[in-house]
């Protein structure tokens, strides 16, 4: 399936969760396609990067769920910068980034909440009065942020490879949280795309059985997307395309320079996304 | 008495942040920028060797990690789901910057100005509320100023000792706020209020300047000695961890 058929099974106003760490192996061709539908007023949740970036630029996000948002090497994503600077996204939850993990844990073992003490007392828990505490029923008594399940309607992430029926594997030191967010989403629209689809036969052929994290029981759909995280990274695939960054952070922090950039880059299917970029980078060499 | 060459900021600082991490034992130290981890990876090198010190990526390293360094010799796996269950579990102290921080230690690296629509979005509160009820946090801030240093921040994102204690015995005997390491002195908390405390000033720094640069009242002790200079055996792990200088670009002589 491609990126597009992915993103005709959704509709606005889903909770869509997007898996990656800031701007490391993120869904980006899905993320794109999300650009070119028609779908609005979207729930994001995220560690979030460009993916959060774009959504928020093309005004697509009412909620936001994040533990945070920035381009790693640009510690703070432009877009989401001005997003929250301007008031564009109308509701924001902004969580510790444990907080996030127990949020996505819980509503893949379907309880209502998981403990911790991370968040108790600080500006997460004003910001957020809709959160509760409960108090151990042991001899301890201590009370703890109970951070409540976050069920989500689909999720997107990037993997290096895997087959065609769902079970993927991660290449790079950290599978980050892409497990978690299948496993918060309900089943039907939990996609995986990855750098290169391969037989199960094959699965073992770069990484050992510990690389195999997840499986078609998480998955309802995958997409090959060679180079689909661009211009995060997908180690050990390929590191992350800084210069690109760099000019994608210069462009988003001025409207007619994003109006040119968006034009060139964003226009067209993921096909044209890859040939702009290649077509850039002959150009900046 | 002989003259001694001209001590870097940027060496005083890592020392101090490195001094920061003594008596840590077996745990993660893990610094946030160039200053702190250059401490962490000294004091694993000096008067730490138990510490565990990460690439800054996913992995511990067994050997002396030069900055960018790339010849690891990995001990280790620390994916961000151990980072959490090590921090969730107490095994580490981190060593990370403040926008803003007040005379209890609560600190911001969220936003300026109301969360709901800020004059500036920074970090957000990333894992500063987990790190700072779990384990030893301290803090290395560049710019010692009553912008930083106030009597309230705008967003709290880590727990000061007010909060830790309102929140009971458990998380006040986690929490602990070590040091406060900046351009110009080295603070603490230890006094009976737990308020912040001048631990010493940098040379050519005097006390009043930081009283001036500080935006709440000081805890200034009597006797404020000078920040201990780098020994040679520093100078020359630094020299080793750091051998194009990335620090002094970061911090400059004044």
């Amino acid at each position: 399936m491609t990126e597009d058929d992915a993103v005709a099974t959704l509709s606005s106003g889903m909770t869509i969760g997007i898996g990656g760490w800031g701007s490391r192996r993120k869904p980006m061709s899905l993320v794109r396609a999300l650009l070119r539908s028609d779908l609005a007023d979207l729930t994001i949740v995220a560690y979030g990067g460009p993916d959060v970036g774009l959504l928020a630029a093309a005004g697509k996000i009412r909620k936001l769920v994040y533990g945070f948002v920035s381009l790693d090497s640009i510690a703070l994503e432009p877009h989401f910068r001005i997003a929250r600077q301007t008031g564009t996204i109308p509701e924001c939850v902004e969580y510790d980034e444990g907080m996030l993990q127990w949020a996505l844990y819980a509503a893949s073992l379907r309880l209502p909440f998981l403990p911790t003490r991370a968040g108790l007392g600080s500006g997460v828990m004003e910001t957020n009065p809709s959160l509760r505490t409960v108090r151990s029923p042991y001899a301890d008594g201590e009370e703890l942020l109970a951070v409540p399940a976050l069920p989500l309607d689909a999720a997107f992430v990037h993997l290096n490879r895997a087959d065609a029926r769902g079970n993927a594997q991660f290449l790079g030191p950290d599978l980050y949280f892409d497990d978690l967010f299948l496993g918060a989403a309900r089943p039907g629209h939990r996609f995986v795309s990855c750098e290169r689809v391969v037989d199960t036969a094959d699965l073992l052929a770069e990484g050992s059985f510990h690389t195999l994290r997840i499986n078609r029981s998480m998955v309802d759909g995958v997409i090959e997307a060679p180079n689909g995280a661009h211009f995060t990274n997908c180690q050990p695939d390929y590191e992350r395309d800084e210069r690109f960054q760099k000019a994608y952070a210069a462009a988003a922090a001025d409207p007619e320079q994003w109006q040119a950039f968006a034009g060139r880059f964003l226009g067209g299917s993921e096909a044209d996304y890859q040939a702009a970029v290649a077509a850039w980078r002959n150009e900046q060499s | 008495m002989e003259e001694r060459a001209v001590v870097n900021l940027a060496d005083i600082v890592i020392c101090a942040a490195a001094e920061a991490f003594r008596g840590d034992g077996e745990i993660f130290a893990s610094g946030m920028g160039t200053i702190p981890m250059l401490g962490a990876r000294l004091a694993r090198s000096t008067t730490e060797p138990d510490l565990l010190v990460s690439d800054g990526e996913a992995f511990f390293v067994a050997n002396e990690l030069p900055i960018g360094g790339t010849d690891k010799l990995i001990e280790g796996w620390i994916p961000f789901r151990s980072v959490f269950d090590t921090l969730w579990g107490g095994r580490r102290h981190v060593m990370m910057g403040a926008s803003q921080i007040d005379a209890r230690g609560n600190t911001n690296i969220a936003n300026i100005g109301p969360w709901a629509r800020p004059t500036a979005q920074l970090l957000g509160v990333r894992g500063g509320p987990g790190n700072t009820i779990n384990h030893t946090v301290s803090f290395w801030i560049p710019g010692h100023n009553p912008k930083v240093f106030r009597s309230q921040v705008d967003m709290v994102s880590g727990l000061g000792y007010d909060r830790a204690a309102a929140l009971g015995p458990t998380v006040a005997g986690m929490h602990e706020l070590r040091r406060v390491i900046t351009n110009l002195a080295v603070l603490d908390f230890a006094n009976d209020e737990r308020r912040m405390r001048l631990r010493s000033v940098h040379p050519g720094v005097a006390v009043d300047d930081v009283v001036a640069a500080t935006g709440f009242e000081l805890d200034v002790p009597a006797e404020v000695p000078g920040t201990p200079l780098p020994s040679d055996e520093q100078l020359a792990v630094i020299a080793r961890l750091d051998p194009r200088g990335v620090r002094l670009r970061e911090v400059p002589n004044p």
